[in-house]
């Protein structure tokens, strides 16, 4: 029996897996419109599942795939100019006849795609969803459910950004130095939202999500290797390993929530911890200090329990100090609010908390009340702890966390 | 690609200013004009009258009515454009921020809706 189309089907998903993102950018970036290169990317991917079973995989498949899809960008541009010729046009299909692909490396236009998903014109909650679907190629559905909305709602904020990036003329390139500030900070934002969204399931039972944790690395590394000498990136990368280095501690055999403080540290991945340190102190020799360096510094803190068997204390509030005259979040002071607590005492931490509670955000915001209940619990304050506690079980959406929660809530009773 | 800048002030605020700061604001649009002109982005631009000289037009039932005022009652009104040539928006987010209106009101930028774009695909 022929096992060529099973080959084909494979070589065609194999270059899908390592290539999309790729194809989807250079093709994005020069015809300035996402929309359009996907669409011919999947006209390219059909044809390949057509065609490579009887001629076989070609050499390149990569370049293959994007002779077929920047064919179709070109017929699809000529139908429309026998209707108006148009100069724009002209330039467009002499620049695409140009680039000769077939003997070149294809270029890695993924961190300008990235640029252009991230940028300031594009309504904020869709630029982490755009970034996963353009240069990963993660279906709407995908994403909706990783992100919570409903995929049809999902789909259209996605159809809407890529025709704004088109319509509004958002451009594909890196930005200038002067500029890059806070759009690096929104690029790195979409990842750590990827990240943090994969993050929430550290069970890894949804495999969506878990997805989305790698993904997130995937993409950190990527800007890391495109921008060595941005700090943040390096900071922002270096976050994400330390905290997926303690996914299997998270949650014991059972599948029971390990808070930080009672995890095994030999259960840490110290592969990964060693990078984290690594690409932390590179970051921090290039001497400007930000958010994702600082956050990265506290789980580094929190990994030297490793060597040291205990947990400073003083150094993590210092930083949620440093952080905390950055980002001034209200997340941010809870976090300087425990560390506070564990250097000079509950009574401390509680009052810290106290003043933060007029921010009515966190009425919903379940570590506030986690926090809250863990200091009045320990100061002997029952009643208060316990409903506390009962704010933070009915804010929670992991079963193993509210199981943790409910859990001290009953002990509070002993 | 062609923008549109829309200058839109809260205009009793300009009626109200003192003789000085309007000579100062017109020298600083006549500036920004010709940094417009000598770059070649400036393709047109004009003032407007205030809206007590907007007069609104709609048929109704096959009858015209003519409504002095704007059409839309805003805290800011429409003042003034600007249709600029940039590469891309970023070009023209730069040109919108050196308007004088933008550290007094808001500019508007709109994409101009091409010809070729709107021709149906087939």
């Amino acid at each position: 029996m022929d096992s060529r189309p099973e080959i084909a089907r494979a070589a065609a998903e194999a270059a899908a897996r390592q290539s999309y993102g790729k194809l989807v950018a250079w093709l994005a970036a020069h015809a300035r419109d996402v929309a359009a290169a996907e669409d011919a990317l999947a006209d390219a991917f059909a044809a390949a599942l057509e065609r490579w079973p009887k001629s076989g995989v070609p050499e390149k498949p990569e370049a293959w795939l994007l002779a077929v899809a920047r064919r179709r960008r070109v017929d699809a541009v000529r139908r429309r100019l026998t209707r108006e010729a148009a100069r724009d046009h002209l330039q467009l299909i002499a620049e695409e006849m140009e680039a000769r692909m077939t003997d070149e490396e294809l270029p890695d236009e993924r961190l300008r795609l990235m640029f252009a998903c991230a940028h300031p014109a594009i309504e904020p909650g869709v630029r982490a969803p755009l970034i996963l679907q353009t240069v990963l190629g993660f279906d709407a559905a995908t994403i909706a459910s990783a992100f919570l909305v409903s995929p049809a709602t999902m789909g259209q904020r996605l159809v809407r950004a890529k025709a704004r990036i088109r319509e509004t003329g958002i451009p594909f390139r890196v930005p200038e130095r002067a500029e890059l500030g806070e759009r690096l900070d929104a690029v790195l934002e979409a990842i750590y939202a990827a990240f943090a969204e994969g993050w929430s399931d550290p069970a890894g039972t949804e495999t969506r999500r878990r997805n989305l944790a790698t993904e997130g690395i995937w993409l950190g590394r990527l800007v890391a290797t495109l921008m060595p000498q941005e700090p943040e990136a390096l900071g922002l990368l270096a976050l994400m390993l330390f905290a997926e280095a303690r996914r299997t501690a998270r949650r014991s055999a059972e599948g029971d929530f390990v808070p930080l403080a009672e995890q095994d540290c030999d259960l840490w991945d110290r592969t990964l911890i060693d990078e984290a340190e690594a690409l932390l102190s590179h970051a921090a020799a290039n001497g400007v200090v930000g958010r994702y360096q600082l956050e990265a510094a506290v789980q580094s803190a929190h990994a030297a329990r490793r060597l040291t068997g205990r947990t400073d204390w003083p150094a993590i509030r210092a930083l949620y100090d440093a952080l905390f005259s950055i980002v001034g979040s209200p997340v941010v002071a809870i976090n300087r609010a425990v560390a506070l607590a564990e250097t000079e005492g509950a009574m401390a931490g509680l009052a810290a908390l106290y003043v933060l509670g007029d921010d009515k955000r966190l009425d919903e915001y379940q570590p506030y009340w986690a926090a809250r209940a863990g200091l009045l619990a320990k100061l002997g304050q029952v009643p208060q702890a316990s409903e506390a506690y009962d704010r933070a079980i009915g804010l929670e959406r992991d079963p193993a966390v509210r199981r943790f929660l409910q859990g001290k809530r009953a002990a509070l009773r002993n | 690609m062609r923008y549109m800048l829309m200058i839109n002030n809260d205009e009793s605020a300009l009626a109200a200013m003192p003789i000085e700061k309007t000579q100062q604001m017109s020298a600083a649009y006549s500036a920004y004009t010709e940094a417009l002109k000598k770059s070649g982005a400036w393709l047109a631009g004009e003032r407007l009258r205030p809206t007590q000289a907007t007069t609104s037009v709609r048929i109704a039932d096959g009858k015209t009515n003519v409504i002095d005022g704007p059409y839309a009652d805003t805290k800011e009104q429409l003042a003034g454009f600007y249709m600029i040539e940039a590469a891309d928006i970023d070009t023209a987010i730069e040109w919108a921020a050196r308007c004088p209106a933008a550290s007094t009101g808001t500019v508007e930028l709109r994409p101009i809706w091409e010809m070729v774009d709107y021709l149906p695909k087939t």
